[in-house]
């Protein structure tokens, strides 16, 4: 039987496959990126350094863009997983919005320069740790859907495990800092940056809960 | 060849091009209906596998239909198989997935009853027990299968891309296997009514390849078969993906395996051999239904799973089909034959008459009947097999063995074995002392079937059937092919 035919199958399944975990590293190399960045700039506002990461993360999101559309054209065009390629091209397109959360949060720090008092500075640090650890969590689960299946929901456990963490931190930053003396320009400009990193938690909690549904479907 | 052979032979390939749009369906279909296979390619593989599978190893099954009932007239095969056909085309526009093999039984039981033929009980009994049979195993196949695919997957951990790559293989490979089983298991039901009457003589090319008539015949239907799935099965492929219960692609693979699987055990005359030769029960060859064996397969998934997913309301739909189907299939070809016979003035049978002789009493009597039963008979003739049993009913009650072997020995086959006519035989299919005995018979004539065994057993050993052992089945099964091979060849 059309053996050259197999062989192109296999090598186009083989191609995709790679493309797949490419994206998945871009996304993880974003979030430990976003971290460094925002400890520079905790540091020392937006110096050289930060700017250098920040630059990198939006290379990292762009790379990701072409390869999620590489990926979606192939599926398409190849009538690829035919029962799941709607599903995967959900899973891609949900956490192509958390790549885009992870950079516009960077963004916001780029261009408004918030001035972050010394005593909020630990509290921002650790509620990005909570975004960033959510986001590994993620790219764990989202990996596992790929090949092996039966682990996404440890994964996805984190996932929510972390996001309510950073929900907890995010609300008591918040709480402190309408409770500080600073004048309300400064208390509105600061919550914004703590709900632009919490949404980065949210976003990955969002990815998480389709996933779960992804995964309910292929087990059936 | 005359024409009106060809437009008899026609109703065969109505029926073949109806089991190709309906049955290719249950072979590819859920890979057709998933995307897994393209259309194009599934059609191209199943046909081809088909006629392979019909033309290399389709006797098997056939042997067991043609036990039924031997329809013995052209005009009659046309209708047995047009009714067939006619009863699966009807269910196929209703929706409901019917099978060949019931349609193809009941019509053979509808020409009994016109022709006044005792239908053989041990024959239907055989086939109806597969019905059962059949969907029960592949239901037990599929769940086994399933929960092993799901075993070793976990294991694996493939890549969701790559399990898609080895899936899309599977299926077409687990097609081709399953288009070969189809093939050679329900070849019979399209071809096997024109068997005993087939108008073609064996055919040699170059040497190289032999096909012999039957193997002409069946090639014919299998091409049917692939002009169906052609022309007609892409729909029904198209619906029957989810129709019962919604499968994974994986899912898909192991039913198309199953269903292979058991169509397979019911046409291999190769595993028949080996089973026999360890001394191990035979399946029996019969043509089974393809439907019921992926509906069986279907189910055994379904209720793996803990029975949620089975849409129970269709089940039953396709129950009653399976009741209805051949009902309706005996009706029409009751109701075809007496027109064809009256108004279109063709011959659907040869009359078959049979007499109690004294020797056949005799005969009867080593075979442990006593004629002690028949006192009254001796000596009288019968215009069909129905009025024999009847009148054989009134003195005695007989087991349906008994009442086979009391049929098969008072009926009347006039044989005379000419030196022409065994010039004409296969010599490869024949050994040495066989033909030996043969030529040494010749210029005789027999009233009966069994003298002429009777006496080509007592010149060879070769012949002679040896006792009745697992082992010794299928050797016995050739010599008794053979010898109703002579009986047809020798035919006054």
């Amino acid at each position: 039987m059309e053996l050259p035919k197999m062989k192109g199958l296999f090598g186009r399944s083989r191609a995709l496959e790679v493309e797949i975990d490419h994206f998945h590293d871009k996304l993880s190399q974003s979030a430990v990126i976003f971290k460094t960045a925002l400890a520079a700039y905790l540091k020392a506002g937006a110096t050289d350094s930060f700017i250098e990461r920040q630059e990198h993360l939006n290379a990292l999101e762009t790379e990701g863009d072409k390869l999620r559309r590489s990926i979606e054209t192939k599926l398409y065009a190849e009538t690829l997983i035919p029962e799941s390629r709607g599903d995967v091209l959900g899973l891609l397109e949900a956490s192509d919005e958390v790549h885009g959360a992870l950079q516009g949060a960077l963004w916001g720090f780029a261009i408004e320069l918030p001035d972050i008092p010394e005593e909020f500075r630990e509290e921002f640090m650790e509620l990005g740790d909570m975004a960033v650890m959510t986001v590994e969590s993620l790219v764990l689960a989202s990996r596992a859907f790929f090949r092996n299946i039966e682990a996404v929901l440890d994964h996805n456990h984190k996932v929510e495990f972390y996001e309510t963490e950073a929900d907890k931190i995010s609300s008591k930053l918040k709480i402190s800092i309408f409770r500080s003396d600073l004048d309300l320009a400064r208390k509105l400009h600061l919550r914004t940056f703590v709900e632009r990193i919490d949404e980065i938690a949210d976003k990955a909690e969002d990815v998480a809960d389709h996933l779960n549904i992804y995964a309910i479907k292929r087990s059936i | 060849m005359e024409i009106a052979v060809l437009f008899f032979l026609s109703s065969g390939l109505f029926l073949g091009w109806a089991l190709g749009a309906n049955d290719a369906a249950n072979v590819f279909g859920t890979a057709v209906g998933t995307r897994m296979v393209k259309f194009g390619t599934a059609a191209l593989i199943c046909s081809i596998f088909v006629i392979l599978g019909a033309t290399i190893s389709g006797a098997g099954a056939a042997h067991t239909l043609g036990k039924l009932g031997a329809v013995n007239a052209l005009g009659g095969s046309f209708m047995a198989a047009f009714s067939a056909a006619a009863a699966v085309y009807a269910m196929t526009k209703v929706g409901i997935p019917v099978s060949t093999s019931q349609a193809i039984v009941g019509s053979i039981i509808g020409w009994n009853l016109y022709s006044e033929n005792v239908t053989d009980t041990n024959a239907l009994i055989k086939i109806v027990t597969t019905w059962f049979v059949c969907p029960v195993l592949a239901a037990v196949l599929g769940a086994s299968l399933y929960k092993l695919t799901h075993v070793v997957l976990g294991f694996a951990k493939l890549h969701l891309l790559r399990l898609d790559a080895y899936t899309r293989v599977g299926l077409v490979l687990a097609g081709a296997f399953g288009s070969y089983s189809l093939g050679a298991n329900n070849i019979a039901n399209v071809m096997g009514v024109f068997v005993p009457s087939s108008p073609f003589t064996e055919f040699r090319f170059m040497d190289l390849v032999t096909l012999s008539s039957v193997q002409q015949l069946f090639l014919l239907g299998a091409i049917a078969i692939a002009v169906g799935v052609f022309t007609y099965s892409k729909r029904v492929m198209l619906t029957v993906g989810g129709g019962l219960m919604p499968l994974s692609a994986v899912g898909a693979w192991v039913v198309v395996v199953s269903h292979s699987i058991v169509l397979f055990l019911f046409a291999s005359v190769g595993l028949e051999s080996i089973l026999a030769s360890n001394g191990l029960p035979t399946i029996p060859l019969v043509p089974v239904s393809s439907s019921q064996a992926v509906i069986g397969a279907v189910i055994g998934i379904g209720l793996l799973k803990g029975g949620r997913g089975i849409r129970w309301k269709v089940l039953g739909g396709i129950f009653t089909g399976w009741m209805i189907t051949p009902v309706i299939s005996a009706l029409i070809c009751f109701v075809g034959l007496y027109f064809l016979q009256n108004v279109f003035d063709q011959k659907v049978y040869q009359s078959v008459s049979f007499e109690m002789s004294e020797r056949v009493l005799e005969r009867l009597g080593q075979e442990k009947i006593p004629r002690t039963h028949f006192v009254d008979l001796t000596g009288q003739r019968y215009e069909n097999g129905r009025a024999l049993m009847q009148a054989v009913g009134k003195q005695t009650s007989l087991s349906s063995k008994e009442e086979s072997k009391v049929l098969d020995f008072a009926k009347v086959v006039p044989l005379t074995v000419s030196i022409d006519k065994i010039e004409h035989l296969d010599m490869e299919w024949f050994s040495g002392p066989q033909i030996q005995a043969l030529k040494e018979l010749s210029g005789r004539s027999y009233h009966h079937s069994w003298m002429l065994a009777d006496a080509l057993a007592k010149q060879s050993e070769a012949w002679k059937l040896k006792p009745k052992t697992t082992a010794n089945k299928l050797y016995n099964k050739g010599v008794r092919q053979r010898l109703e091979g002579l009986y047809r060849k020798f035919k006054d």
